[in-house]
């Protein structure tokens, strides 16, 4: 299958800070992808990236395999995006807004740009109406769950989803609330600390990560073969998440499914913990 | 018609969950042979959540045999798990309630009743599959 989005080593960097670094990955055509991460892992700068807003430092970034900063005329038609806090022109009214979308766009559906649609976070609601109906064939939406109630979160995604039924229209939508994504969505980008963390399927993800119980004991045994995320340690006993890479022989974990949001909290924590090592080392040189 | 209803907090898989609705309502009976399943975008419209998610639930369901999918009008069920049980649902049900009663006489509440019902249940489900391999 073909990919919307597919990105190699894509960097970016502001002055001496990294926003984005070694991004590789694929985003397959149809999907419906969520991004995760907290504040400043770099999950705008990524979407810019991706519809050209930016210019990439090092790597490349391609949108069904054209570059959306050279190639605008076979991107710009395909790409849908909808930026942080849903901006518009403010003095224009909804019917305003798109007559504009219509004048602008070469491929403009006005069925898709009903009025009557509209209803509950309202501004949030004519931002994704404009955007699905220049009828694009990747849609990119920076946080647009964060400043919605959940009856307009609600309203806003099955809006979206339903826009994907029977189109192949591919969706990345970047998010910290992580409860509403499972159902919602099909795919995993995890980005924290400009680096990617773990990209897939969702329903892969889920099955492949287990939380293991057993008496305190060594994890080595484990690590040899499966991938150690997360583990804590008390007198007596051993908790680990891994992300397993076969079957699970040994009798003495008590094995246990993982919720997704538990999985995303353990890729971000691990990462927090080792820059927090790594910089703690840096301030030991410098205090040397 | 039959609508979904999902369990965020069940660990169950999204697309399971909808398999094993649809299950039940044919083992009950709501749903018969010839009856069509919501459509994908009906199922969007009412339970907000991934098309593909519907999709791989259809497609399983189409697997097993209990549906059959027929382009540009929909799917159908195709057979049904109700046919031969569901006649003798109600003498079962009778006895169940003779059984829990004496179970709350003996003194066991709600869980103690489950725990013995869910210990015996594996107990003869082992007993099932010793018996079938012989």
């Amino acid at each position: 299958m073909s990919n919307a989005l597919e990105t190699t080593h894509l960097s970016k960097r502001y002055g001496r800070t990294w926003a984005l670094q070694d991004c590789t990955l694929a985003l397959p055509a149809g999907r419906v992808a969520a991004l995760v991460g907290p504040n400043g892992a770099g999950k705008t700068t990524l979407l810019h990236l991706s519809v050209g807003l930016l210019q990439p430092t090092e790597g490349l970034v391609q949108i069904f395999g054209c570059s959306p900063l050279k190639q605008t005329t076979e991107t710009l038609p395909r790409l849908g995006f909808v930026a942080q806090d849903h901006p518009l022109y403010k003095d224009f009214t909804a019917a305003d807004l798109l007559t504009l979308g219509r004048k602008l766009n070469p491929r403009w559906d006005d069925t898709l740009a009903r009025a009557g649609k509209l209803s509950g976070g309202q501004q949030a609601q004519v931002a994704l109406v404009l955007a699905l109906a220049k009828r694009p064939d990747l849609m990119l939406l920076d946080e647009p769950l964060a400043s919605l109630d959940p009856l307009a979160r609600r309203e806003f995604l099955r809006t979206l989803l339903d826009a994907t039924v029977e189109s192949g229209l591919t969706v990345l939508l970047s998010s910290h609330i992580i409860g509403d994504l499972e159902r919602v969505c099909d795919y995993l980008i995890i980005l924290s600390a400009s680096h990617v963390q773990l990209v897939g399927d969702i329903q892969e993800i889920a099955r492949t990560h287990k939380r293991l119980i057993g008496p305190r004991q060594n994890v080595d045994a484990i690590a040899s073969t499966h991938t150690v995320i997360e583990t804590s340690q008390t007198e007596r006993q051993t908790t680990l998440l891994v992300r397993t890479n076969g079957p699970l022989f040994d009798p003495s974990w008590e094995v246990q499914e993982v919720s997704l949001e538990d999985i995303v909290l353990a890729y971000l924590s691990q990462q927090v913990t080792e820059s927090l090592s790594s910089s703690s080392q840096h301030r030991m040189e410098v205090v040397q | 018609m039959i609508e979904f209803h999902l369990d965020a907090h069940s660990g169950v898989a999204t697309y399971l969950q909808i398999v094993q609705q649809v299950k039940q309502a044919l083992r009950l009976g709501r749903l018969q042979v010839g009856d069509q399943l919501p459509t994908v975008r009906e199922v969007v419209a009412q339970i907000t959540i991934n098309p593909n998610t519907v999709l791989k639930a259809y497609r399983e369901l189409e697997r097993e045999g209990l549906v059959v999918s027929r382009p540009g009008l929909g799917t159908f069920v195709q057979r049904t798990l109700a046919s031969t049980s569901l006649a003798s649902h109600a003498a079962l049900r009778e006895s169940l309630v003779r059984w829990l009663h004496s179970a709350y006489e003996a003194g066991l509440d709600g869980e103690s009743v489950l725990a013995l019902f869910m210990s015996t249940f594996q107990d003869t489900q082992k007993e099932e599959i010793v018996y079938q391999d012989t």
